[in-house]
Formats: structure tokens, sequence, C-alpha cells
């Protein structure tokens, strides 16, 4: 099997490995980086549970494969917390019962992120949108969309 | 067997190595090609893509439109000129699903899927297809023969994309399959239509335009009376699907109410 080296920056530190090609991003972030936050749930790009930034966009790393990632900046759960502080996304979701299993939390929470950095006060519709990609089979979603919104107004609190 | 990715800088080399090799297939934006890997299908052993910047560009000028198939739905969406088309870029997955799917891409999905080639086709989009410049009406007509091809753009003149209409009824908001979608651009000229082209989403395999109610439609105000030929004609021509979605009878009684609400919205 031909192995290929991948170099992109996983959560601001950097990653370079080798990796069969036509391997997913998934696949190399579970595997070989150690980062497991993000989870393989459909491998079909429909439950959105291994959602992360890559340059900043929502992208599924289960359809995703990790040689298109040479040189981006990846994004996951796992580098949110700074210094054992939590973000407040996940302060907000744990705050706000909006995590129960946990499998789709870490999707959820990256794609409240890329609505987030670029639109800090969302309306719920615009929470909505963003999360649309995600499935989860516990909440409901409405502690989630109430868990975000929460998020977003303890950001505009610190800012201010 | 595993799988390899080959990266070529130009569209000619890539489609060389699509044409030599009958295990490999053109990688777009991944959600269907990469999808299909894993789901365990092993026809296909290399993935085939270019980095071509030409493909991801978005043309509009001299009233004409040009996508790039490596354009994103998000892009598309999000792009200040082509308000018209939001709507159907929008009505493709997830935010996520959005920042990768492309336009060429799009115009292979299958039913119920797809949305944005209905769109397309409804525009009269020409697509640049192997050095070729084919309507999309043709292309979907045997899109099955064009598996191993490249699409390069596709095009249409502006003024077709402001008249734009479009509707994807789903039962799940804001994200859901299609039970219809349909696309439409209706010319009025002195309170009747002048000319009419509709498309339909998931009233086949693929989007086909409806001609029936396009004839009927055709010297008609567009009021609730002026529609009732085309909608009676709607159905003439189709194939729906039976899916997890829908069923084809379903499909089938609720089209002609989704047309007469887009002509008349």
């Amino acid at each position: 099997m031909t192995k290929v080296p991948v170099q992109f920056s996983l959560n601001g530190a950097d990653i370079a490995e080798f990796v069969e090609s036509g391997v997913t991003l998934l696949k190399l972030l579970r595997e070989k980086a150690g980062d497991m936050s993000a989870k393989g749930g459909c491998h079909q790009g429909t439950c959105g549970s291994c959602s992360v930034l890559i340059d900043g966009e929502l992208r599924l790393s289960c359809l995703t494969l990790a040689e298109t990632c040479n040189g981006a900046a990846v994004e996951t759960t796992a580098g949110l917390a700074e210094s054992g502080v939590l973000h407040p996304l996940q302060r907000a979701f744990s705050e706000g019962f909006a995590t129960q299993c946990g499998f789709c939390t870490p999707g959820m929470i990256m794609a409240a992120k890329a609505l987030l950095d670029r639109n800090p006060s969302p309306s719920r519709e615009d929470v909505v949108e963003a999360i649309s990609g995600n499935i989860c089979r516990c909440t409901g979603y409405e502690p989630i969309i109430q868990a975000i919104l929460a998020a977003s107004r303890a950001n505009s609190l610190s800012a201010a | 067997m595993g799988l390899t990715l080959q990266t070529f800088p130009t569209v000619a080399d890539a489609a060389r190595l699509l044409a030599g090799d009958p295990a490999a297939r053109y990688l777009g934006g991944g959600t269907l090609l990469v999808r299909h890997a894993n789901e365990g299908d092993t026809s296909f052993s290399a993935y085939v893509r270019t980095t071509d910047p030409g493909l991801s560009a978005i043309m509009v000028a001299d009233g004409s439109v040009r996508l790039g198939a490596s354009v994103t739905m998000a892009a598309v969406a999000r792009h200040p000129e082509l308000a018209f088309l939001a709507p159907a870029a929008r009505a493709v997955g997830g935010p996520a699903i959005r920042n990768m799917a492309t336009v060429g891409g799009n115009l292979f999905a299958p039913t119920p899927y797809g949305d944005f080639g209905v769109a397309l086709l409804a525009l009269d989009a020409m697509l640049d297809i192997d050095e070729t410049s084919i309507p999309a009406e043709d292309f979907f007509a045997s899109r099955q023969s064009y598996g191993r091809s490249i699409i390069r753009f596709a095009s249409f003149p502006l003024a077709a994309g402001n008249g734009l209409r479009f509707l994807k009824a789903s039962r799940i908001r804001p994200k859901g399959a299609s039970v219809v979608t349909i696309a439409a651009v209706v010319r009025e000229e002195g309170g009747k239509v002048a000319d009419a082209r509709i498309a339909f989403g998931c009233m086949a395999d693929r989007p086909i335009r409806a001609k029936a109610a396009e004839k009927a439609l055709i010297g008609q105000p567009l009021t609730a009376e002026g529609i009732k030929p085309a909608l009676a004609a709607a159905l003439e021509g189709t194939a729906p699907v039976t899916d997890a979605i829908a069923s084809a009878w379903y499909r089938s009684e609720v089209l002609p109410v989704h047309l007469g609400r887009l002509l008349l919205g």
C-alpha cells in the first residue's frame, strides 16, 4: 500500500504523518493523531458527528481525504479548551444539559463554533440552520439550540 | 482493496488518467464518491482529482454566469450577484455538506438528491464537458454515459437567472431530502406567458424538463385559472421514484400543488 506524507496543523500543533493514500481525515485524526473527538457515525455525510473546521470552514472529516488537507488548519473539539478552561460552547452544553449520550456533541459544537465565528449574535433560526446537518437522537435539539444561544450571550458579555 | 488518490494540476491530465484507468473515478467535493467508498463500493480503486484553480471560479460578466464545476454550494449561496441561485444552493445538505458539495458533483447526484441540478436544468445551462459544450438537458438524458467525464463549467444567461423560481418540498426543515423539487424560469409578455422552462426533481431518477406543462403555460396569464392546463399536464412524461422519503403516488399527488404555488407565488 502506498504511504503518502500529510502535514497540517491540528488545533495549532503541527502534524506530520505517513498515511495510506485515500484514507479519510477522520481515520487519520482518530488512528494516527490520537484525537478521538470527531466521531464516525454514518460515514455517509448524514449525521454530522465527524464535523471539524478546515481553514475555518465546517467540513465532514469522514468524507474528506487526509491528503487534501495538506497545509490546512484543522480544528476539532479536542482543541477548544485552553489551559483546562472549557470553551464557552463546551460550558454552555454541559450546563444546559445539551449533551446526553455525547456522541453528537463534538460535531454539534464544531457546527456551532463555525456559526459563532462568523455570526457572534445569531438568531434562533440561524442556530437551527447551523446545526441542520447534525443529528442528535437524545436531546430533541432544544437544549442544544438553547446552549448555543447561551454561549453567544456569554461571548458577548465577556467581550463587553 | 485500498484506495489511492492521484492529484493533477490540470483537467487534461486528470482526464487522461481517467480515460486510461477503468478503476479510477473523478473526485469532486467527496460527498458522493467518498460516501460510496465508505459504504464498501469496490468498483473503483483510485480517486482522481485536479487542483485546476479555474474550476473553482465563479464568473459573472457580459450578461452571463459561468460556474466552475468545483465551486461549492456555499460559494454559490454567498455570492452577491447570484442571490437568485442561493435558494437552490442552500437546498443542498447542511452547512458542512455545502462547504464541500460542488456544482459538478450535484449534476451526478442521484434522486432524491441533485436539487441544484434541477435549477441548472430550468436555467437551460450549458455544460462544458470533455472538450465539448452540451445542454444540461442532453447531459441528464444520458447521464450514465458521462460517469467517467469531467465537467468543467456550467454557464447560463444572467437574465434567465434573475427570473428563476425554485421550490423544494421536504418533510424535515431546514434540511431534508426532497419530496419534489421544482425550478422554473417563466417570461411574461403583456400579462401572458411567452416562454417557460420548468424542471422537476424526484419525478424521475434524474432531473427532467416538464415539457407538457411548459407548452400548456404558453399564452396563459399567471393566474389560478390560467395555470390550470399546465397543472393538469404536469405529470405527463414523469416517472416519480418511490423511496424512504415518499412514494411515487404521493409525489404525483403533491407535484401539481407545489407547481401551482411556485407559479402563483
